[in-house]
C-alpha cells in the first residue's frame, strides 16, 4: 500500500460568518497517485474540503478547526498558505477570472515569478509545462484571445509548474462546454498517469468526470461523508439518487427498463458496461413505450428572415439567419463560443439592427422600434443575476422597470405582486435579495423581466453551474411560466436541458445557422455536435451497445418517457 | 475594437527596443525638466525633440488621436479657468504690463499674460505626447515590472498590472450590464433627458460594483494559492535586461536636464523674459 497523503482525521470546520459548521467529524485518508472524486451537491461543504487542502481556509476564508488534517504528515493550521501551495496545485472553477497574467506565458509563470526564481529558469518551467497541455502556439496570448477550455489549461499549466505533488481541481467542468468538458477530463487524466499526482477532483457533473477512471468518489452531503466507493459500486447504489446528484443517462435508462444494476456489470461508464444482461429489458421495454410526434402549431410569434450583421462590413459576424419561433414555445439556441448566440440575441432585442434582413413580431417589422419599444415584447435575462440586481430588496428590484416606464404605484404593486407570485417569491418580497440563493436571485431577475410583459424572454445559461437540483428548480420554473403561454428562448450548452425540456434546437456556427432540429437528433448527429461543440449522449452509445438499430429513435422514446415520468 | 484606445501597440522600432525601465526613467526626469522650467527656448526645444522622437517610434498620429484631442480639449478649459481666476499672473511674473485688450472690470488681456499661458501650454505639449508614447509602446507586463525596478513596492507594480488585465474584463460586464438593464425599458438614449440618466447610472453602476466585488475575491485567492506576497522580491517573465541603448537614453536624458536645469537658472529665474530683457537679479 502506498503512503497516504492526506488525513482527515475527526476533522469539522466552521467558517466564521455561518450559524453552523460547514465540515462534520470528517475521516477520510488519500494515498499517494490517488485519483479522488469528491462528490455532492451545492452547500454540501465539499468546495470546502478543497479550501482546507489548498489553505484558503483557514488562512484566506477564516473560521474554526478542530480535529486534524495533515497533508504529507504536517499539520496544515500550523502551516501558511504558501507552503501549503507548494505542496497542493489548485485549479479554480472560473477559469477566466483566475487568470492573472496579462499573457498565457506570464500566467504560467506567476507561481515561479512569486518564488522569485531567475528569469532564464522561467523561460524554460514555461515551455516545458506548455507544452504538457498543449498550449504551445497561445504563449502570447491575451486572456480575451483564448477560449474557456484553453485559459483552463492555462490555469493547470500554471499550477504544475512548481512539481507540486497533489493536483486540486474545484469544479472543471462548471464554466465549459460539453465537448471541452471531456477533453478537459482526458488532460486530467493524463497529467495523473504521466506525472503520478495524486488527484482530488471536486465536481457535481458525475457522468461527465467519469469519461476517465477514477479510483474512489467520497459523497459528501451537509458536511459530512456519506460514501467512500469505487465507482462501480457507488453508481449501483440509491446514493445519488438520495443526495440529489445526476446519475449517468444511460443508467436512468436502464433503469426505466426495470435493470438490476450490480458493481459487476461495471457501470460506472457506458464503454465499460457489460449489457448483454440487460439487452432484453431494454427491448422489451422499447417496445412498450409509444409517442406521438407533437405537431408544430402555426402562430408564428418571432420571425427572423434572412438576417445579416457585421460591426464592419468586410467582417459578417451573422450571416443569412432565417427562423420561426411560435408562440408557446420553448427552444434553445446553441453553439461554440463565438458561434454568434449573443450577437442574435443582441439583434433581436434591438441593441444592434441587422445590416441585411428583417426581424419580424408578430409579422410587423421591428426595424423602427427602439430597445425600449422591444422590451414590451421580448425580456432578457442574463446569465449571472448579480450583473442585473441594482436594489436592494426583492418588491423594489421587481418594480424598477414599471418606476421607470412611469406607471402609478398602486399599478406597480399589483404589477410586482402578480410577477412575485408566479415566480415563488411572494412571501420573500420584503427580504433583502444578499439573503437569496443564487437560484432565488435568478428568479427574481426572470420576475423583474416578467413584469414588463414580454411575450418572449430570452436567457443566457440559465442552469450554467447549477447543480441538479438547482437545476430542476429553474427548469420546472421556467417550464411553468412556458405553460402559462411565454415564449422562451434559451441559449445554452446543457445537454440534459436540451433533451428534457426542449422541443427544438437551433444550432450556430460561424455566424450561420446550421440545423434547427429536435435535440434526440441534434444529439446523435455527428457532424452537428463537432461543430457546436457537444458531446454524443451516452443514451446514443447504450442504443448501440444494446443492438437497436434505430438508435434516435431509442433516445427520442426515452425523452418521452422520462417526461411522462417527471410530471408524475 | 473600439476598447483598445491606449493599449500596448506591438511595433518594431528603437523606441520599443528599449526596456521599459529605461523609457520610465527617461519619461520621469523629461516631466521632471518640463515642470520645473519656464524657459521658452528649453520647452521650443524640447517639444521639437518630442515630435521626432515620436516620429521614430513608428507609432501612428491616429492611434492616440483620440486621446491628443480629448487633452486639446482639456487645455482649452483650463487656460479659460486660468485667465478667469488669475487675469494678472502674467503681470505678476514678468513685472511689466503691456494691455493689448480691454474685456470687462478687472479682466485685461495683457501681452504677459498671453505668454505665460503660451508657456503653460507648451509644457503640455512637451509632455504629453512622449507619456502617451511611453504607454502605447512599453508592453504592460514589463511597465509592472519597470515600476518595481525602479523601487516601487511589487505589490503595488502588480495592482497596476492587474488593473490592466481586468479593464476588459469589466468593460465587457458593463456592456452587459447595460444591455440587459435596456432591456428592462431604461432608456439611456441620447433623447432621455441628463437628470434622469443619472439617476439610471446607478442602476448599471450597483451590478458593476458588485459584480467587479465577486472578481476581486477570486482573484485574490488566486493570486494567494499561487504565492503571491510570499517573498520579499518577485522575479518578472517580462522584464528585459539592459542594454547600451537604454544606458545612452537615460544618459542623455540626465543630460538634457542638467542642461536645461543650467540654463533656465542661469539668470535667477524660472521664466524667460523678453519683456524686460536683460533681467538678472529682479526676483
Amino acid at each position: 500500500m502506498s503512503k497516504p497523503v492526506i488525513e482527515f482525521t475527526n476533522f469539522s470546520f466552521h467558517y466564521q460568518a455561518q450559524s453552523s459548521p460547514t465540515l462534520r467529524e470528517m475521516n477520510l485518508t488519500i494515498y499517494e497517485g490517488e485519483k479522488i472524486l469528491i462528490i455532492g451537491p451545492s452547500g454540501s461543504g465539499k468546495s470546502t474540503i478543497g479550501h482546507c487542502l489548498n489553505g484558503l481556509v483557514p488562512f484566506f476564508y477564516a473560521g474554526e478547526i478542530s480535529g486534524s488534517l495533515k497533508i504529507f504528515g504536517k499539520e496544515t493550521k500550523e502551516e501558511s498558505i504558501f507552503n501549503l501551495s507548494s505542496l497542493v496545485g489548485t485549479v479554480l472553477q472560473d477559469p477566466d477570472a483566475q487568470f492573472i497574467g496579462l499573457t498565457a506565458a506570464e500566467d504560467i509563470a506567476f507561481k515561479l515569478e512569486n518564488q522569485f526564481v531567475p528569469q532564464e529558469e522561467l523561460l524554460d518551467a514555461v515551455n516545458r509545462v506548455a507544452e504538457l497541455v498543449d498550449l504551445k502556439e497561445h504563449l502570447d496570448s491575451s486572456p480575451q484571445d483564448l477560449s474557456g477550455g484553453q485559459k483552463q489549461r492555462v490555469a493547470i499549466a500554471g499550477s504544475i509548474i512548481d512539481d507540486v505533488r497533489i493536483l486540486l481541481f474545484d469544479e472543471p467542468l462548471a464554466n465549459l462546454d460539453p465537448a471541452t468538458g471531456k477533453t478537459a477530463m482526458e488532460l486530467i487524466d493524463r497529467i495523473h498517469k504521466d506525472a503520478g499526482k495524486t488527484t482530488i477532483i471536486i465536481e457535481h457533473r458525475l457522468e461527465d468526470v467519469l469519461h476517465r477512471e477514477v479510483d474512489r468518489i467520497v459523497v459528501i452531503d451537509e458536511g459530512r461523508i456519506v460514501a467512500d466507493l469505487t465507482p462501480d459500486e457507488l453508481v449501483s447504489s440509491n446514493l445519488l439518487i438520495d443526495t440529489g446528484i445526476r446519475e449517468p443517462l444511460y443508467l436512468t435508462a436502464l433503469r426505466y427498463a426495470g435493470c438490476t444494476i450490480t458493481p459487476e456489470l461495471k457501470p460506472k461508464s457506458i464503454d465499460t458496461l457489460n449489457i448483454e444482461v440487460s439487452k432484453m429489458n431494454l427491448h422489451s421495454w422499447y417496445d412498450n413505450v409509444t409517442y406521438t410526434e407533437e405537431k408544430q402549431k402555426n402562430d408564428v410569434l418571432l420571425e427572423l428572415k434572412n438576417v445579416h450583421f457585421g460591426y464592419l462590413k468586410a467582417q459578417e459576424i451573422i450571416k443569412d439567419i432565417s427562423f420561426k419561433v411560435n408562440k408557446g414555445e420553448l427552444i434553445s439556441l446553441i453553439g461554440k463560443n463565438g458561434a454568434g448566440k449573443s450577437t442574435l440575441a443582441k439583434l433581436i432585442c434591438g441593441f444592434c439592427l441587422p445590416t441585411r434582413g428583417e426581424i419580424l413580431f408578430k409579422g410587423e417589422n421591428l426595424k423602427d422600434q427602439s430597445i425600449k419599444e422591444r422590451a414590451d415584447h421580448f425580456g432578457f435575462v442574463l446569465q449571472n443575476p448579480n450583473q442585473m440586481i441594482s436594489q436592494t430588496l426583492v418588491f423594489d428590484e421587481v418594480a424598477l422597470g414599471l418606476k421607470f416606464r412611469g406607471v402609478s404605484p398602486k399599478e406597480i404593486e399589483d404589477q410586482v405582486f402578480h410577477a412575485l407570485k408566479i415566480c415563488g417569491l411572494y412571501e420573500l418580497r420584503k427580504w433583502p435579495i444578499s439573503a437569496l440563493s443564487f437560484g432565488q436571485k435568478k428568479r427574481v431577475t426572470i420576475a423583474s423581466v416578467l413584469v414588463l410583459g414580454p411575450k418572449l424572454i430570452l436567457l443566457d445559461e440559465p442552469t450554467a453551474g447549477q447543480d441538479y437540483k438547482h437545476y430542476n428548480d429553474i427548469m420546472e420554473f421556467l417550464w411553468n411560466i412556458n405553460q402559462q403561454g411565454i415564449t422562451i428562448i434559451m441559449i445554452t450548452h446543457d445537454m440534459h436541458l436540451m433533451l428534457e425540456y426542449t422541443n427544438r434546437a437551433i444550432v450556430l456556427s460561424d455566424g450561420q445557422k446550421v440545423v434547427e432540429d429536435e435535440p434526440a437528433n441534434i444529439l446523435t448527429d455527428e457532424e452537428v455536435i463537432r461543430l457546436a461543440n457537444l458531446k454524443e449522449t451516452s443514451l446514443y452509445q447504450l442504443a448501440y451497445k444494446a443492438d437497436f438499430s434505430d438508435q434516435r429513435d431509442f433516445v427520442k422514446r426515452f425523452i418521452h418517457f422520462d417526461r411522462r415520468m417527471r410530471q408524475r | 475594437m473600439k476598447y483598445k484606445i491606449l493599449s500596448y501597440i506591438d511595433l518594431e522600432s528603437p523606441i520599443h527596443r528599449l526596456t521599459g525601465a529605461a523609457k520610465l526613467i527617461c519619461l520621469i526626469l523629461w516631466s521632471l525638466t518640463t515642470m520645473i522650467t519656464y524657459d521658452t527656448r528649453i520647452l521650443v526645444v524640447m517639444f521639437t525633440l518630442g515630435i521626432i522622437i515620436f516620429h521614430f517610434s513608428k507609432v501612428e498620429f491616429r492611434s492616440i488621436s483620440l486621446v491628443i484631442y480629448l487633452f486639446l480639449l482639456f487645455l482649452f478649459i483650463n487656460n479659460i479657468a486660468i485667465f478667469i481666476f488669475e487675469p494678472m499672473q502674467g503681470v505678476k511674473i514678468y513685472h511689466t504690463k503691456h494691455p493689448i485688450h480691454h474685456i470687462i472690470g478687472h479682466y485685461t488681456l495683457t501681452a504677459e499674460q498671453l505668454f505665460y499661458q503660451a508657456n503653460l501650454t507648451l509644457k503640455y505639449f512637451t509632455i504629453i505626447p512622449l507619456a502617451l508614447l511611453f504607454i502605447v509602446s512599453t508592453h504592460p507586463s514589463e511597465f509592472a515590472a519597470s515600476l518595481n525596478k525602479i523601487g516601487v513596492s511589487y505589490r503595488i507594480s502588480y495592482a497596476v498590472s492587474l488593473a490592466l488585465r481586468y479593464i476588459p474584463d469589466i468593460q465587457r460586464d458593463y456592456q452587459n450590464i447595460i444591455l440587459a438593464q435596456q432591456a428592462r425599458g431604461i432608456d439611456l438614449s441620447k433623447k432621455q433627458k441628463l437628470t434622469k440618466k443619472i439617476r439610471y447610472a446607478s442602476s448599471i453602476l450597483m451590478p458593476l460594483i458588485f459584480s467587479s466585488l465577486n472578481r476581486i475575491e477570486t482573484i485574490s485567492a488566486a493570486m494567494e494559492l499561487r504565492g503571491f506576497g510570499s517573498q520579499k522580491r518577485r522575479s518578472w517573465f517580462h522584464e528585459r535586461p539592459f542594454t547600451k541603448s537604454d544606458y545612452l537614453a537615460i544618459m542623455l536624458s540626465v543630460l538634457l536636464f542638467v542642461i536645461s536645469m543650467l540654463i533656465t537658472f542661469w539668470d535667477g529665474s524660472r521664466f524667460y523674459n523678453p519683456f524686460t530683457y536683460p533681467a538678472k537679479g529682479n526676483f
